[in-house]
């Protein structure tokens, strides 16, 4: 296991200052966001929606790459903390006139931003920022190319607990496109960190990563048998915009192979939930009686993950 | 340093609320010695709208100092605040800072009629112009010491007095 502080996401007294990845967390870090987001989830439901925490403090959504459900839930989060929030949709500005990544990290550290909230197609790219602006100010991934999304692991761990109350006795399957999948490989992470015994991934050879039972987890090329009585089944997005050369025969295949239909999930507990990062296809990777039946859990998956947000949000502000 | 009996005081408090209290009264609890305070004046007042609880961590002033504290507890007021009156309860009045931010919160829940602070003991040295309604003791205790509420398994209260 990779030696978080070494990733320069902890303080030398082991405060979190940064959300780069859920890969090597302590455990009590990640149990205290969660603790800390089911406290926000009662502030959402009073007559005013915010806390003054981050008052006077200015968060920058810097998203060089597009995602407006991410984005939106971020700012929302930032704002019920009391924070100015800016939006930076660096794609289509600066960097295509040829400035710098860390260039445009200066510029906006020149205009006091407090907290860095990065989307980037790289991997690597909110280490980066978090190394160069250091622990004065505060960088969570957002998500950075195949590599890791740590607040989509961490909502999804707290609808789990949410559901399941304990992830001891758990059988969790993950569904599809692991191979270009960073909520994949941030959800493995943190299911490992709580001692979920029984992790699965579900997908065919040609989408999975090479080497993928290091992370901990058993594959399944067969999805019925995989889905065999596991407790919360988590489907992926098939990326289309992430696929390159010809790693499906087509759309249609795969939903009949790895698309979550009623009578395949019937194979799974009767109590299983269904979980989807969004945004879903549905037809491709999840039939729509599944998205929009009992078992789904996908719209307070996204309820959560502004709690959990708001969490992260507060404690790295006050570190 | 001999400290006051807490269930003397609880009782005390109790007997002084017994004549200001209507069904309509809302109390609200400060986590934790304070809602185990409010816990029991509710119980024997026998007030008929549910006991609100509230964690100020949300609302601290020297979060930007001390960072968010390390386990958060969920504020519950399972009553309509606006227009109540309101009995806020504490058990050990010091600053007042908790108290500023504790009212802070009760606002965002909506606009009471009006709020009272009941507090067991108020150990002065206030930093901000906030006083108690209801008190059972004032008590001088050194800077650097943290008088604090107990309650053990089978529910009795006791002060402690502890190194800050």
């Amino acid at each position: 296991m990779t030696n978080p502080q070494s990733q320069g996401q902890l303080s030398a007294n082991g405060e979190l200052v940064h959300l780069l990845t859920l890969e090597g967390l302590p455990r009590e870090i990640i149990v205290r966001i969660l603790d800390t987001a089911q406290s926000f989830l009662g502030v959402t439901e009073r007559e005013v929606k915010k806390v003054p925490l981050l008052r006077g403090m200015s968060v920058f959504n810097v998203f060089f790459e597009n995602s407006t459900r991410t984005r939106t839930t971020f700012e929302i989060a930032a704002k019920r903390l009391s924070a100015d929030v800016i939006n930076l949709n660096v794609s289509t500005s600066s960097t295509t006139k040829g400035e710098t990544l860390l260039d445009t990290v200066d510029n906006l550290a020149a205009m006091h931003a407090d907290m860095f909230v990065v989307r980037h197609s790289q991997s690597g790219a909110a280490h980066m920022i978090a190394r160069h602006v250091g622990p004065e100010r505060h960088v969570i991934n957002a998500g950075d190319g195949r590599h890791a999304h740590p607040t989509q692991g961490l909502l999804d761990a707290y609808t789990i607990r949410h559901y399941k109350k304990d992830f001891s006795g758990l059988t969790v399957a993950i569904v599809g496109d692991i191979l270009h999948s960073r909520v994949a490989r941030s959800l493995i992470h943190v299911l490992n960190i709580l001692g979920t015994p029984e992790v699965r991934v579900i997908a065919p050879q040609t989408l999975l990563p090479a080497g993928v039972e290091s992370l901990g987890v058993r594959v399944f090329p067969d999805m019925r048998k995989g889905l065999a009585g596991a407790d919360v089944v988590v489907m992926l997005r098939l990326q289309n915009e992430r696929m390159r050369g010809a790693l499906l025969p087509s759309a249609q295949e795969f939903f009949k192979y790895y698309g979550l239909t009623p009578e395949k999930l019937a194979l799974a507990k009767p109590d299983a939930i269904v979980m989807h990062p969004g945004p879903m296809n549905r037809g491709i990777e999840i039939d729509s009686a599944v998205a929009d039946g009992p078992h789904s859990v996908i719209l307070p998956q996204v309820t959560f993950g502004i709690a959990v947000r708001m969490a992260v949000m507060s404690i790295l502000g006050g570190a | 340093m001999q400290l006051p009996d807490a269930e003397a005081l609880c009782a005390e408090l109790v007997k002084k609320l017994r004549p200001v209290v209507t069904p309509a009264t809302g109390m609200v609890g400060i986590h934790t010695g304070g809602a185990w305070l409010a816990e029991r004046l509710h119980r024997e007042l026998g007030l008929a709208i549910p006991l609100g609880r509230l964690d100020i961590s949300f609302y601290r002033d020297d979060y930007r100092k001390s960072g968010l504290h390390k386990s958060v507890k969920a504020s519950q007021i399972p009553f309509d605040v606006a227009d109540r009156r309101l009995l806020l309860v504490d058990d050990v009045l010091y600053t007042g800072r908790t108290i500023r931010a504790a009212m802070n919160e009760l606002f965002d829940y909506g606009r009471p009629e009006s709020i009272a602070l009941v507090a067991l003991i108020d150990r002065g040295e206030r930093q901000l112009p906030i006083c108690p309604q209801y008190c059972g003791a004032t008590l001088a205790v050194a800077k650097g010491k943290m008088l604090r509420l107990d309650r053990n398994d089978a529910g009795k209260l006791s002060l402690r007095l502890d190194d800050d």
